[in-house]
């Protein structure tokens, strides 16, 4: 056989991946860009617009998306500031605790989304384990549940291991020796952590921020069971024009933008990350 | 020994050193003086790095005192002591370039910009990196990351310098060139170096003394000259250089027996008929005809060496290491003959590993 039989064998083993990618990726995404530029006319057809994009624009849309930037950004937030000690403390134990926390930090992903995010109904109810608890301090029950705070708990819950595994990577492959020659060097404590700690866990940093931005921004289940449709977000928006108002179009146009402004943020995080190599602090 | 004459700058004191229950050094005692060069030479795993970290503060002895400048110096924390160290691996810091690398310390210190500036850029030029600053340190060679690891160190103007092993990445040229580079600086800049390898060449050519260790413990302590002349023990003497070693014993002071032959030497404090281990350095034995040598022996193989020619003679079922300039011929026989000051006579105190 000669050299070409032997190179075509993969291309050939493409196929099916590109057959599967164009069925599932594709075609969805070019029957939602064609929804989104499209309007209904009086006599049942279709015509191009560009009202759908024009109708986001409206004060009361802006503000739907201004909410769910702010909050995915407060749960990001929150993530990182929970998420880089725990990290720490993670990597510093030994083998057996380190092993035993990283797998109860996935635990509870191997459980139903739905189901986690129902269960902090039941924490937060009227009639919840915390009320419980305030009465019989002798407090006066909260109304916990349909609020701001129980969405940004949920999507903190929830979204936390995509911080905390990428930080525990990229923390983990500090070596020993870098801090011992920075101590070696003068630096106290503070001085390791912001001078070598820090800037070498960055990657897992920018990471750990793509991954809980990125599902925080676009969520609808937490903000619907946990914030009661209250304050809506981008997601429930979305979500209401097609399965409630059944406007696809706009519904359409609504998730183009989406994915626009989440590819805009990826490209800044990338760019910021320019210059790092590839294999550094990247989990997934 | 060092303690008399010199300004001392560090002295250990009895110290020993456990990992669990796995002791690693016992009882190290030192002392090094200001401006030394100290080599501690060992094969691996003979505790010659965990001196470099007790010294640097990375760890704590289990029990002794280490000294610095007189003052006990154990629970000073290593960013506290004026000691920096040129690690094994480097350890350089793999998000700053050259620059920033060895600006690290200054930066601790919090230095004005114009003075960092000055004295990396002197740093600089004595390494031999101008030009280099803005560079990744991936980008670099080993040999010029070397460089950067001990200007890093060096830029701090520290009192003692810590190098383990630092040039055991380089290739043969490189290494040369670098002990050559490293003992003028240490020279020219009157800091002591405390140095370790288990290059034995490396320790003689470049220390003011050398500390012999195994399995950790001190074997021998004294200028190369001493080391290499009057090894103490079997396994310096075999550590350093290559060497011919016998059993025999000393009927009386200034006479030995092995081999069969009895020679006299100028080995004295032996008591009457003491087994002793005897040393005579390949380059010692002379090679002359049968008749008039001391041993006879016939030529197992010669092996040219470039300076010399290293033969393996056989003598009544011993075998013999010649250094000599001029060959022979395989299978010739030939006489052994060594002057009294050639031998050199060891006690036997339980170190011959």
């Amino acid at each position: 056989m000669s050299r070409s039989g032997k190179k075509k064998s993969p291309n050939l083993l493409q196929y099916p991946y590109l057959l599967w990618a164009s069925l599932f990726i594709v075609v969805p995404l070019v029957l939602v860009l064609w929804y989104s530029f499209t309007s209904p006319t009086p006599t049942g057809d279709y015509a191009f617009s560009i009202a759908n994009y024009r109708r986001f624009f409206e004060p009361v849309y802006l503000r739907v998306m201004g909410r769910s930037l702010l909050l995915a950004a407060e749960a990001t937030l929150v993530c990182l500031v929970v998420g880089y000690p725990a990290a720490m403390i993670i990597v510093r134990l030994g083998l057996k605790w380190r092993n035993t926390l990283l797998l109860l930090l996935v635990l509870p992903m191997w459980i139903n989304f739905l189901l986690r995010t129902y269960s902090w109904m039941v924490l937060l109810g009227r009639q919840g384990i915390l009320n419980q608890f305030l009465e019989w301090v002798g407090l006066p029950p909260q109304s916990l549940l349909y609020s701001r705070g129980a969405v940004l708990i949920g999507m903190v819950y929830n979204f936390l291991p995509f911080m905390i595994l990428p930080l525990y990577t990229s923390l983990s492959k500090i070596g020993r020796e870098q801090i011992e020659a920075a101590e070696d060097l003068g630096a106290n404590r503070w001085d390791v952590f912001r001078r070598i700690i820090l800037p070498l866990s960055l990657p897992g940093i920018l990471t750990g921020t793509t991954m809980v931005f990125m599902p925080a921004v676009s969520t609808f289940v937490i903000s619907a069971l946990l914030g009661g449709g209250q304050d809506m977000l981008i997601g429930n928006l979305i979500e209401q024009q097609f399965l409630s108002t059944g406007d696809w179009h706009f519904g359409s146009a609504l998730s183009i933008l989406m994915m626009v402004i989440i590819l805009l943020s990826m490209a800044a995080v990338s760019v910021t990350d320019k210059g790092r190599s590839l294999e550094e602090g990247n989990l997934w | 020994m060092s303690a008399n004459g010199k300004d001392l700058i560090i002295r250990m004191d009895k110290v020993c050193m456990a990992y669990g229950s796995h002791q690693v050094l016992f009882d190290i005692s030192m002392d090094v003086g200001k401006r030394e060069f100290l080599t501690i030479l060992g094969p691996s795993g003979c505790g010659k790095t965990t001196i470099l970290r007790l010294l640097g503060g990375f760890e704590t002895p289990t029990s002794g005192e280490i000294y610095f400048e007189g003052e006990p110096f154990s629970s000073v924390p290593p960013y506290k002591r004026p000691i920096n160290t040129v690690f094994q691996k480097y350890s350089l810091f793999s998000h700053l370039n050259v620059f920033e690398n060895i600006a690290f310390g200054l930066r601790i210190r919090k230095l004005p910009e114009s003075v960092i500036r000055e004295k990396v850029d002197r740093m600089l030029t004595l390494v031999n990196l101008k030009g280099f600053e803005k560079r990744s340190v991936h980008s670099l060679s080993g040999g010029q990351q070397q460089r950067v690891a001990i200007a890093r160190a060096l830029v701090n103007e520290p009192k003692v310098l810590l190098l383990d092993e630092p040039l055991g990445a380089l290739d043969l040229y490189l290494r040369k060139e670098m002990q050559f580079e490293l003992k003028n600086m240490q020279t020219s800049l009157g800091i002591t170096f405390i140095y370790v390898t288990h290059d034995q060449e490396e320790a003689l050519t470049m220390s003011d003394t050398v500390v012999v260790m195994n399995q950790g413990r001190i074997l021998q302590m004294g200028t190369p000259e001493e080391i290499y002349n009057e090894p103490k023990n079997v396994f310096t003497s075999r550590f350093i250089g290559e060497s011919n070693i016998f059993e025999g014993f000393m009927p009386q002071d200034g006479e030995v027996v092995f081999c069969g032959i009895r020679v006299p030497c100028v080995d004295r404090g032996f008591s009457q008929n003491e087994p002793v281990y005897v040393l005579i350095r390949p380059e010692d034995v002379q090679t002359v005809n049968p008749q008039s040598g001391l041993l006879k022996g016939k030529v197992q193989s010669v092996v040219f060496k470039g300076v010399h020619y290293e033969m393996i003679v056989r003598e009544d079922g011993r075998q013999w290491m010649i250094h000599s300039t001029k060959s022979l011929k395989i299978g010739e026989e030939i006489g052994l003959y060594f002057t009294p000051e050639d031998i050199h006579v060891m006690k036997r105190n339980g170190l011959e590993a």
